[in-house]
């Protein structure tokens, strides 16, 4: 029997040595060391205190001092000693032997890895750069590997947004700025009614936690409107068991009551939003829809006290929000009418949507006057004076205590885009965002859309790429569309088919590659994504297109780089494997140039660094990146006589310069006490380190909220290196953008979109929010698929990742469905039964288990807990293979065939976000026991499966 | 509760060997020399076989010897003590009668009183549990004391008495499985559980692993209604019925008390199974079991 | 000495609020990483990458549906771990003397030197909170992480045990029970706090918060004074005015 062989100062009874029980106030010795970095189990990026014994790790807690986490860690990062000596790590670079997806692999030098890779890739820089795909995960380093496939020259780079929520950083960022997550958060210290729609956990993981707990703690209410009822919204004080796909008509219908009602922020209203410009109403003409604007292009408001147009940013400027204009023959009116006119119709009544949402009338009517009641009759205040943008002083800052959050329940639909919208419409009406009490943003947003960059696509061999390749375009001048009008990128991003599609469409470039359209790709090169497995929709198939032959032979996608740290389903579908090390062995930065951690009242970042060497043959992505940019050459990549210019990533960190001054971390710099801006400092990372890891700094008092008017904010930004110069703006009912699609798809413009998606365009692409049915809904029958099926994330487990940690996999090893009650019964389910679900692309079997606390129609299962056969360093026989299983195989990257011929995407018409949650199923009984199906050929596995029994802890 | 093997040996092998020990310290029956050498030989070898058995289900054997420390409070360690104490006494009588053909009454006597509480300990061991209702009863040490005492005089020879306590203690079972089938879980109820009766009644959702774990396997063991049904007729028949019947209605000779007796041990085992594997320990509750 | 202390000095333990528990299962993977390597022996996981995993935890998370007369069920997390009993079966039952509650504090613990792994006390105890570790063969329980909340080598903010640290949500109070003013005593007469299974008779000292009032029906509902976009534009124009 193994026995611990350390006993130190005041130690508790050993079983070997003591025969004595524990002291009454033990004393033991935690550790030998802490190392502050930052935590990877997800995308959180909690600050994590690393004990060190014995130069391992033995014990993993919150950081209290840091602003995401504040000395809290959720299940994950208290598993990450498990995740950092899963027996699935990979070993050493790795070459392919056997055929892809059987996972024979060779081990290989890094050398020849490079060699391999520089074969494939150098021939493609100076003929095609196109050639090349390069889509990053769960990436964190995305402002350095869209650098390096800028200075590659191809236009073909995304990381995964598109598939994961990009309609609600879209909505965000186009209506005001930003949107919820990494863009901002709501007022937990003084919001009373918060209002959560469609989350089951979210990349906010920790603070939303610490947030409601906080709500909880003041008695604030909070109210769940989600399908199912269980983590957050099982403590919601209010559950809404929505029907999925229809939040965006439940939210007119609550602004419909607003209207109604007049409670709304006309203040608000008038100072920080377009409600007042004024829009051109001519029934259609190239102008129609369109803002008017002088020949600035300021947009014009009716000034209340003359009644005339004038710039909406004059200083005095007060707009009207009703009236109307005439001008050569066209009527303007505010953007508000307009606004009124479509949400007070009565297609948004409550009773009009009541059956629809599955929510009564009634309890439509009295969130609404709930809402009302807390935003205008128990208003706060706080007593901080503030100037606003057109120079006007106030003594106070004004709160309206409601704030909302989302996620992907609402966005992951193909009508998600305009449901986000709708949300921020609401929160905007209520006059709840950037105030006290309401929703805030974390810097560097807001950030409106014109300030994004435009997307770029400009390629040309041997050169790099013309600019960035991702961006919000304003207009059809900003789609990439070559002179033939076809996409200009392998995924179709900012084509017609999705024209605002702002973080690519990675779930796109499979089979988009693997049929050739637009064009065939040689090498498709990923980072940190499972797209052979749980990332993508209809699995299945993309194994198929993965592995399919040409005539001759030859994979139809030629080469496959992949970097995993892991032995996931992906590694075993590819050619070459660059092994990255664990989170806990590298230098990364978590930079204000990419997505920081910042918190509403305080700007960060952070950096992760070597806590452990890793004792593998196995390097940080970034700094392989490093290395193979140099290689080929690539411009920023090398020095001026041509050798490698960053040793490695964290001397890219420290001595980049994005623009003067500005470098990937934004502590520490010059001497070590410039923020923001400096020169870069040799001794930045030390710094960082003995900081904790971090580096943060509050924003001062009178910049804490309205930043997008606020001059004390815009002036500590532009102070602080986020901007170069103030740029205040006002918030976006009517977004005027989407008018303009629209206007192609009307036929006014040179860019004309393809026939046979005009229809769409002018449907989807309306200025103020409309609900539609989601694609899938419309296209099947009720008869034939009468239920919605979901995913939701458990809070323990990290998409595919967490199944090889021997902690998690024991608290979900496998996932059930979960069927509500009412179709349990319909069709006689009993515990441990089995249920085929159809889809009208496929069939799967799975486990089921009975759920009150759902919608009646709504099946749903936890993501990603299913996992192919020899994957993960699992046994053969592990109960996530046998009997955990993937939704993935029911769902579609295309929709189901209409009959004209065409295959429409299953994905919203204006981002080209994967519609998850469109899916509808039947299901029925089928014969007890397993296994899951479908089921696939186990891979080999390149790492060996783990030891039978794990004692760790046991030595220290 | 999973009706370990190693217990049901220990229980029912050990409740005999006692039970056959109390009646030869008392002189049933009345043998000397080698023939009592080889009662004593299978009353210890019961009795001893039973405890070596209960000793393999130690997870930590090796401090079993720190059982006896507790008699003050737990039954377990009163009868490690006991059991110990009797096999003593019982050696002592036993040397004595087998080679000195010495009686020691009231060595023999305090030897049967010793053994008898060591199978009363052993009873209270389940009755003190709470948490098992079916156990937590006034049945359940009568039931233990009768196995001991009925199958004790089945093996020291003793037809009669056998039979009438084999009757009693049958009757008894049947009243204890009907009674315990009633009590379920006394009241006990995942509304208690968790305290969350006052919003309505609970189920649930989520088990909190998915796959086992040693309370469910140690706790949650599960049989089927029919085949304990089956299992409680076999138990009557083989354990009490057949024995009682054959010593009442046959003159008793070898055969019939070797069949007599190999009928009662599989009933009796039959029975010690379910009294395990019916017995629901109220954490179950908390697994929606 | 198995039998129980008359009382004891302190009565520490934990509240768990039922209201704020998302279910999310840190304080679980917490409780497992703090004491695999420290009190005792380590937590072992059986079969850690094969077909059936199980691993010694101190600490878990069931989840239940409450069905109310009317209405829809709600969902509750509920995580369970070690009561702290005042009137401990656990410990009397033990028969060498390896349980035992603390007269300083009434912390309920396994002395594991003396541990024989019967398992008796595991079968004594209502609520599951017993493991026995399948590889180091001895009584594993919540230890209320009396290694950390009086060890000096953690700063002082930090002696509380490792789930009640970790816990995001806040949803786990710790501190003394039988002190009627400390904040934990205050939080349980507040919320209602509750007992699991009083007909056990074993006085947990830890206590639950139950669920808040959840699904109340409201008749609220805005007054429509202005049914058309006319009448509110005419409002509108007065209110502006008067901004
Ligand atoms: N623990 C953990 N945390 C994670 C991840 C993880 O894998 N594990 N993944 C990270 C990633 S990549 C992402 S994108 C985020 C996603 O975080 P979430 O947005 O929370 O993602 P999901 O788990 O997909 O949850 C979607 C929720 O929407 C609900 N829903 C579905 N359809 C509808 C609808 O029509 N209306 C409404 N109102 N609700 C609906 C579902 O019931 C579910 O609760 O989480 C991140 N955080
Ligand atoms: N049915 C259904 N499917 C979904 C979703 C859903 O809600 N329902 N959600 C979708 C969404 S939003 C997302 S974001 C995707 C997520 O899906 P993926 O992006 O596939 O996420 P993971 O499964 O986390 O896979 C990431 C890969 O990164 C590897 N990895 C982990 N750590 C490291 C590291 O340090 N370095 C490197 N190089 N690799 C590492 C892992 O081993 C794994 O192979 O899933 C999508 N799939
Ligand atoms: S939420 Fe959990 S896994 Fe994610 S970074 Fe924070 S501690 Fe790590
Ligand atoms: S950590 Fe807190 S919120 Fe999470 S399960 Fe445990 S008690 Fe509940
Ligand atoms: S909860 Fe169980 S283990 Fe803990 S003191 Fe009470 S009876 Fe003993
Ligand atoms: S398992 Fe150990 S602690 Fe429990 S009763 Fe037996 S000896 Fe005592
Ligand atoms: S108090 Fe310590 S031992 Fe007990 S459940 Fe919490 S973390 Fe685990
Ligand atoms: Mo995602």
């Amino acid at each position: 029997m193994p026995t611990k062989t350390t006993t130190s100062d005041g130690y508790l009874p050993n079983m070997a040595m003591s025969k004595d029980k524990a002291p009454p106030r033990p004393s033991p010795k935690v550790s030998d060391e802490i190392r502050q970095t930052t935590c990877y189990m997800c995308a959180c990026r909690c600050g994590i205190n690393v004990h060190m014994q014995d130069g391992k790790v033995k014990y993993i807690e919150g950081n209290k001092d840091h602003p995401v986490n504040k000395g809290v860690l959720c299940a994950k990062g208290s598993a990450g000693i498990m995740q950092h000596y899963a027996p699935s790590r990979l070993k050493a670079p790795m070459k392919r032997v056997g055929p892809r997806g059987s996972g024979e692999f060779k081990e290989i030098s890094w050398d020849e890895a490079y060699e391999i890779a520089a074969g494939w890739l150098g021939p493609i820089r100076e003929t095609a750069p196109e050639k090349l795909a390069f889509f990053t995960g769960r990436d964190q380093s995305q402002s350095f590997t869209s650098l390096w496939a800028q200075a590659f020259g191809t236009p073909n780079y995304a990381a995964h947004g598109g598939f994961c929520s990009v309609n609600m950083a879209a909505a965000g960022i186009y209506t005001m700025g930003g949107a919820f997550w990494e863009f901002g958060q709501p007022d937990w210290d003084r919001t009373k009614l918060f209002m959560i729609f469609g989350v089951a956990e979210d990349h906010d993981s920790n603070p939303i936690k610490i947030g409601l707990g906080k709500l909880k703690e003041r008695g604030a209410r909070v109210i769940g409107v989600n399908p199912i009822r269980s983590g957050y919204n099982a403590i919601a004080d209010d559950w809404v068991g929505i029907t999925p796909g229809t939040d965006g008509l439940f939210i007119m219908a609550l602004i419909h009551e607003l209207l109604k009602a007049g409670q709304i922020d006309l203040n608000y209203l008038t100072r920080y939003t377009n409600a007042g410009f004024l829009v051109n109403c001519a029934e259609s003409g190239p102008d129609a829809g369109l803002f008017l604007r002088d020949k600035n292009g300021t947009a014009q408001v009716l000034d209340q006290s003359t009644g005339k147009p004038a710039p909406y940013d004059g200083k005095a400027i007060k707009p009207k929000l009703t009236g109307h204009f005439r001008k050569a023959g066209d009527t303007y009116r505010p953007a508000f009418e307009l606004l009124a006119e479509a949400y007070m119709s009565d297609t948004y009544a409550p009773e009009a949507v009541e059956e629809r949402c599955g929510i009564a009338a009634k309890r439509i009517r009295a969130i609404a006057a709930d809402l009302a009641r807390v935003a205008f009759e128990e208003e706060i205040v706080i007593n901080q004076p503030w100037t606003d943008w057109k120079g006007e002083k106030h003594d106070q800052m004004i709160g309206r205590p409601v704030s909302f959050h989302a996620m992907r329940g609402i966005s992951a639909h193909s009508n998600g885009f305009q449901t986000c919208r709708a949300l921020h419409i609401l929160q905007i009406l209520l006059g709840s965002v950037e105030v006290p009490g309401g929703f805030r943003f974390k810097p560097p947003y807001p950030k409106p859309p014109e300030a994004h960059p435009k997307p770029h696509a400009g390629h040309a061999p041997g050169q790099p790429l013309d600019g960035p390749h991702l961006g919000y375009p304003l207009g059809p001048e900003h789609l990439l569309l070559d002179d033939a009008g076809n996409p200009k990128r392998i995924d179709k991003a900012f084509s017609w088919e999705n024209p605002m599609s702002v973080h690519g469409l990675m779930h796109m470039v499979i089979s988009n590659a693997h049929a050739g359209v637009p064009y065939k790709i040689d090498t498709l090169f990923m980072y940190m994504a499972n797209m052979a497995w749980n990332s993508s929709m209809n699995t299945s198939s993309v194994i198929e297109m993965l592995t399919d032959t040409d005539e001759n032979g030859d994979y139809v996608i030629p080469h496959i780089i992949y970097s995993d740290a892991y032995s996931s389903e992906t590694v075993a579908y590819s050619d070459l494997i660059l092994p990255d090390t664990t989170y806990l062995e590298r230098h990364d930065c978590i930079s204000l140039l990419d997505r920081p951690i910042c918190e509403a009242e305080a700007v960060a970042d952070a950096i992760r660094w070597p806590v452990v060497e890793p004792d593998r043959n196995v390097k940080g992505f970034q700094s392989a990146l490093c290395d193979l940019g140099a290689k080929l050459g690539l411009p920023g990549f090398v020095n001026e006589d041509g050798s490698q210019k960053y040793a490695d990533y964290a001397d890219y960190i420290v001595s980049h310069e994005r623009r003067p001054g500005v470098g990937p971390l934004a502590g520490f710099r010059g001497d070590g006490s410039e923020s923001g801006r400096g020169a870069p400092n040799p001794e930045q990372l030390d710094k960082y380190i003995k900081n904790g890891g971090f580096w943060s700094e509050h924003l001062p008092e009178d910049a804490q909220f309205y930043k997008p008017w606020n001059q004390g904010y815009q002036d500590w930004a532009v102070k602080i290196g986020l901007f170069d110069k103030a740029a205040p703006y006002v918030f976006n009912l009517y977004l005027e953008p989407l008018r303009k699609m629209q206007l192609a798809a009307e036929g006014y413009g040179d860019r004309q979109p393809p026939e046979h998606l005009r229809e769409q365009l002018k449907k989807a692409m309306t200025p103020l929010p409309h609900w539609y049915a989601p694609f899938e809904q419309e296209l099947v029958s009720d008869d034939d698929y009468p239920l919605h099926a979901l995913t939701q994330r458990p809070m323990h487990m990290y998409h595919s990742w967490g199944s090889q940690n021997a902690w998690l996999r024991q608290i979900t090893g496998v996932n059930k469905l979960f069927v509500p009650s009412g179709v349990w019964e319909e069709h006689g389910f009993e515990d441990g039964d089995w249920a085929y679900v159809t889809s009208p692309h496929g069939r799967i079997k799975a486990p089921v288990a009975r759920m009150d606390g759902v919608n009646g129609k709504t099946l749903w299962t936890w993501n990603a807990i299913g996992k192919k056969r020899g994957a993960w360093a699992l046994s053969e026989d592990a109960q996530e293979a046998t009997e955990g299983f993937l939704l993935n195989h029911l769902i579609n990257e295309l929709l189901p065939p209409k009959g004209d011929g065409l295959r429409w995407a299953n994905s919203d018409p204006i981002t080209g976000q994967a519609a998850w949650f469109d899916l509808r199923v039947r299901i029925e009984k089928a014969p007890k026991a397993g296994p899951s199906e479908p089921t696939h050929k186990a891979q080999k596995s390149p790492v060996g499966t783990g030891p039978k029994n794990v004692t760790y802890g046991d030595k220290f | 509760m999973h009706p370990a093997p190693s217990i049901i040996l220990f229980t029912t092998l050990s409740g005999l060997g006692f039970g056959l020990l109390a009646f030869l310290g008392l002189g049933l029956p009345p043998v000397t020399g080698w023939v009592a050498f080889v009662f004593f030989f299978l009353a210890n070898a019961l009795a001893v076989g039973g405890l070596l058995a209960s000793v393999t289900h130690l997870a930590n054997p090796k401090n079993a010897i720190k059982a006896f420390r507790e008699w003050r409070s737990s039954w377990l360690s009163r009868e490690g003590v006991l059991a110990v104490a009797s096999l003593l006494v019982m050696g002592v009588f036993a040397v004595a009668l087998v080679f000195f053909d010495i009686r020691l009454r009231t060595v023999g006597a305090l030897g049967a009183l010793l053994s008898l509480a060591t199978v009363f300990t052993t009873s209270m061991i389940y009755t003190q549990l709470k948490t098992v209702p079916r156990w937590n009863e006034w049945t359940t040490p009568p039931i233990f004391m009768l196995h001991a005492l009925g199958g004790g005089a089945l093996l020291a020879g003793q037809p009669r008495l056998a039979a009438i306590l084999l009757i009693a203690l049958g009757l008894l079972m049947m009243w204890a499985w009907i009674k315990g089938d009633e009590k379920s879980l006394a009241g006990t109820t995942m509304e208690t559980a968790t305290g969350l009766g006052r919003i309505g009644k609970m189920r649930l959702l989520e088990p909190p692993h998915s796959g086992q774990n040693y309370l469910l396997k140690e706790m949650a063991y599960e049989v089927g209604r029919k085949h304990a049904q089956k299992l409680r007729i076999l138990s009557l028949l083989l354990g009490y019925a057949l024995p009682a019947a054959l010593m009442l209605l046959f003159t008793v000779h070898h055969l019939t008390a070797l069949i007599a007796i190999i009928a009662h041990l599989i009933g009796v085992a039959a029975g010690r199974w379910l009294f395990f594997a019916e017995a629901a320990h109220v954490q179950r509750l908390y697994y929606g079991k | 000495m198995t039998s129980l202390p008359q009382s004891t000095e302190k009565k520490l333990g934990l509240v768990i609020d039922l209201d704020t528990c998302v279910g999310c299962h840190a304080c679980v993977v917490s409780c497992k990483e703090w004491n695999t390597s420290n009190y005792g022996s380590a937590l072992s996981d059986v079969d850690a990458y094969g077909p059936e995993p199980q691993g010694t935890f101190l600490n878990r998370v069931h989840s239940f549906e409450a069905q109310p007369e009317s209405g829809c069920s709600q969902t509750v997390h509920f995580p369970k771990s070690c009561l702290h009993c005042e009137d401990a079966p656990c410990v009397t039952v033990c028969p060498t003397g390896a349980s035992y509650k603390r007269e300083e504090d009434g912390i309920v613990l396994v002395n594991e030197a003396d541990c024989m792994g019967c398992g008796l006390c595991a079968w004594s105890c209502p609520y599951g909170a017993r493991e026995l570790d399948q590889i180091f063969g001895v009584m594993k329980k919540c230890t209320l992480c009396v290694d950390r909340i009086y060890n000096e080598n953690i700063p002082e903010e930090d002696r509380v045990p490792s789930c009640v640290r970790t816990c995001p949500a806040g949803a786990r109070h710790f501190g003394d029970l039988g002190d009627p003013d400390s904040d934990v005593s205050r939080l349980v007469a507040s919320r209602d706090g509750m007992d699991l299974m009083p007909e056990m008779g074993t006085k947990p000292v830890n206590k639950y918060l139950p669920p808040r009032l959840k699904d109340v029906p409201s008749d609220a509902a805005l007054e429509a004074t202005h049914k058309t976009p006319e009448g509110l534009f005419a409002w509108l124009d007065k209110a502006l005015e008067k901004l």
